[in-house]
């Protein structure tokens, strides 16, 4: 029940799987009226499809391969409704993933239950994308890195950080289990069209600072629901600038600022990673000079500080020369915002040669096997083990309070995981402060949060 | 269809995390999520709902994660509606899959106090404040959404659509 002003009260349905009308550039008066597509958040609201030259309809959508996502905690309440919608199978086996990462490997008998479950729904439909512990890794760090996902891709995810494929210049969201159960019966979800808001990004980061660092002090700036059902488009020469893990982490919290998504534009980076990861085809899309933005934000990359988010709430920013002296217990490296390997790495420049402070757990957690096993061949592992780090199997775990690293009352936490919320780490009376691996490693080491500068 | 019920008021940015901690995901049982509703930020959630409440929350109410868990919990805990001044867009899109009657109605949000008595027209979009005597105007949803909650939820908007609803 909505309807501020400029609010586009439009409701389009969107295929995620191949049709002839997946791509229509732009309304079409003689389209079917129910479905509109993609690229009318692209064209309308930010991103244009290059299809539009020269007509106004149908880009080449045999390309587009879609999914359907979930993982162990929303996928046993999709499959139970999906039963209830009376059809026998999924729309396409090839693009659902299940991804049991949460509460894996199984923390407790109701965890191994859920598991059990959803294996079970996957074998019977014949889902190729099921992914089991020892191939499993946190969905968003995963999904690329399979080559599931690129540009021009539409996702749904029963997860609210499905946002990260924005980074490759894919439209995807995080929605709820009802959807994906929807999703996976007819290959479709309904949307309203959002408004978008752009961050042109300029210069370079200085050292240490990461995505982590940008995508904070965005939310700091912006607030918890600064982008609430809008689109984030990041753009602009500073782009050039960011690794693709840095693109994935600030993709990934575009959330924690209630946007609907946030969006990339496509460079030679994201079409590198693209190649190196995936076979399938992907299509560019860019914005239009002309499109229409409530906000346009300027920001220089060269001036943002390390930064860190304080309880309860990604917003409560301050940069590390603010930060002043906070106790630390407990450092969570890893999740689908920091567990790939250039956090890894950065990590171990950090720890490497010193060691955890003595009255501090240290908890590294690659968010995939593959970033396991390149972690462990660049010899990561052993600065890790050597500074008194634990290292752990994949798994989002503690970032949400699961298992593998819980707080106690009166516990803090440094984590490079993306929410601070009352009791997300464990005890409602804990305490989580969200930072980049670099910071978090630092902190390790002081026992304190502290910048690697100071070591 | 009215529903009339005491309001329980809670602030800005209520998240899912409050709303059902991860501790109890791993079952998806209505009723076991419920015993658990609200925990971490109001012990007494449970006592207050009684036969059936109305929450009423500032900005950004389900901020956080995607699970349908805290909807779910809302509604079987056995709360009728609720209203806030802005929702977070998953939490937004759950509740009307699910069919948890939700309202965002700023100014019913901001001057509706904890423990009022409240009436809801859910045809007319009207928030009667019985207590204080006064009535806010909501927008009614619009007409794809409507079909949604008419046919209770998602999953039988969908059954509509591929003609199993008789299956």
């Amino acid at each position: 029940m909505r309807n501020k002003d400029g609010f586009q009260e439009e409701l389009i349905k969107i295929k995620i799987y191949n049709a002839n009308k997946v791509f229509i550039a732009k309304k079409d008066p003689d389209a079917d009226p129910d479905i509109h597509s993609v690229s009318i958040f692209f064209h309308t609201r930010c991103l244009s499809a290059e299809i539009n030259q020269g007509g106004n309809r149908y880009g080449n959508d045999d390309d587009a391969k879609n999914t359907v996502l979930g993982n162990d905690i929303t996928t046993p309440v999709a499959v139970k409704e999906f039963r209830k919608i009376g059809v026998n199978r999924v729309f396409d086996v090839n693009k659902i993933a299940i991804v049991p990462d949460h509460f894996t490997p199984n923390k407790d008998i109701k965890s191994a239950e859920q598991v059990k479950f959803i294996k079970e729904f996957a074998r019977e439909m014949g889902i190729v994308n099921y992914f089991e512990v020892g191939q499993m890794g946190v969905e968003h760090a995963l999904l690329p890195e399979k080559g599931l996902v690129t540009a021009g891709d539409v996702v749904i995810g029963a997860d609210s950080h499905t946002c990260t494929y924005g980074a490759l210049g894919a439209f995807s969201t995080g929605v709820g289990s009802t959807d994906m159960a929807a999703g996976m019966a007819t290959g479709e979800a309904w949307f309203k069209v959002p408004e978008a808001m752009k961050f042109v990004l300029k210069g370079k980061p200085s050292k240490w600072v990461t995505g982590k660092d940008v995508i904070l002090h965005i939310i700091g700036m912006i607030g918890v629901d600064g982008a609430l059902y809008k689109s984030m488009e990041f753009t602009g020469e500073g782009v050039h600038h960011l690794s693709m893990d840095d693109r994935f982490s600030i993709a990934n919290m575009a959330i924690e600022a209630g946007a609907k998504n946030g969006i990339f534009e496509v460079d030679d980076r994201t079409i590198e990673y693209i190649r190196e990861h995936s076979t399938k085809p992907y299509k560019i899309y860019k914005a239009d000079e002309d499109a229409e933005y409530t906000e346009v934000y300027e920001i220089d990359l060269s001036a943002i500080k390390l930064t860190v988010a304080f309880p309860h709430l990604p917003e409560n920013t301050r940069t590390i020369d603010e930060v002043g002296y906070v106790k630390i217990d407990q450092i969570v490296i890893g999740s689908c915002t920091n567990g790939r390997i250039e956090d890894m790495r950065m990590a171990a420049e950090v720890l490497k040669g010193r060691k955890v402070h003595p009255d501090v757990r240290c908890i590294i957690i690659p968010a995939t096997q593959k970033v396991w096993k390149q972690a462990m061949k660049e010899g990561l592992f052993d600065i890790f083990i050597d500074a008194g780090a634990a290292v752990s199997t994949p798994t989002c775990g503690p970032c949400l309070g699961g298992h593998m690293g819980i707080l106690a009352k009166g516990e803090r936490a440094v984590a490079t995981t993306n929410r601070n919320f009352v009791g997300r780490m464990g005890h409602p009376e804990s305490e989580v402060y969200l930072a980049s691996p670099a910071v978090a490693a630092a902190s390790a080491v002081a026992g304190r949060i502290a910048s690697p500068e100071e070591l | 269809m009215k529903v009339q019920g005491k309001v329980i008021k809670y602030g800005d940015n209520v998240d899912t995390d409050v709303i059902i901690p991860a501790r109890y995901l791993n079952t998806s049982d209505p009723q076991e999520l419920a015993k658990h509703c609200m925990e971490d930020l109001d012990k007494d959630f449970a006592r207050k709902v009684g036969d059936g409440a109305i929450i009423v929350a500032g900005k950004n109410f389900g901020c956080g994660s995607s699970r349908e868990h805290a909807p779910i919990a809302i509604k079987a805990s056995g709360v009728l509606c609720v209203i806030a001044e802005t929702f977070a867009r998953i939490f937004y899109r759950n509740a009307v899959n699910i069919g948890l009657p939700i309202i965002e109605c700023p100014e019913a949000s901001g001057d509706i106090m904890d423990g009022d008595t409240i009436e809801i027209d859910f045809e007319k979009g009207s928030i009667v404040n019985v207590t204080r005597n006064k009535e806010y105007k909501a927008e009614p949803f619009p007409a794809f959404m409507q079909e949604i909650m008419a046919s209770d939820g998602l999953i039988g908007y969908i059954r509509k659509e591929l003609g199993t609803e008789k299956i």
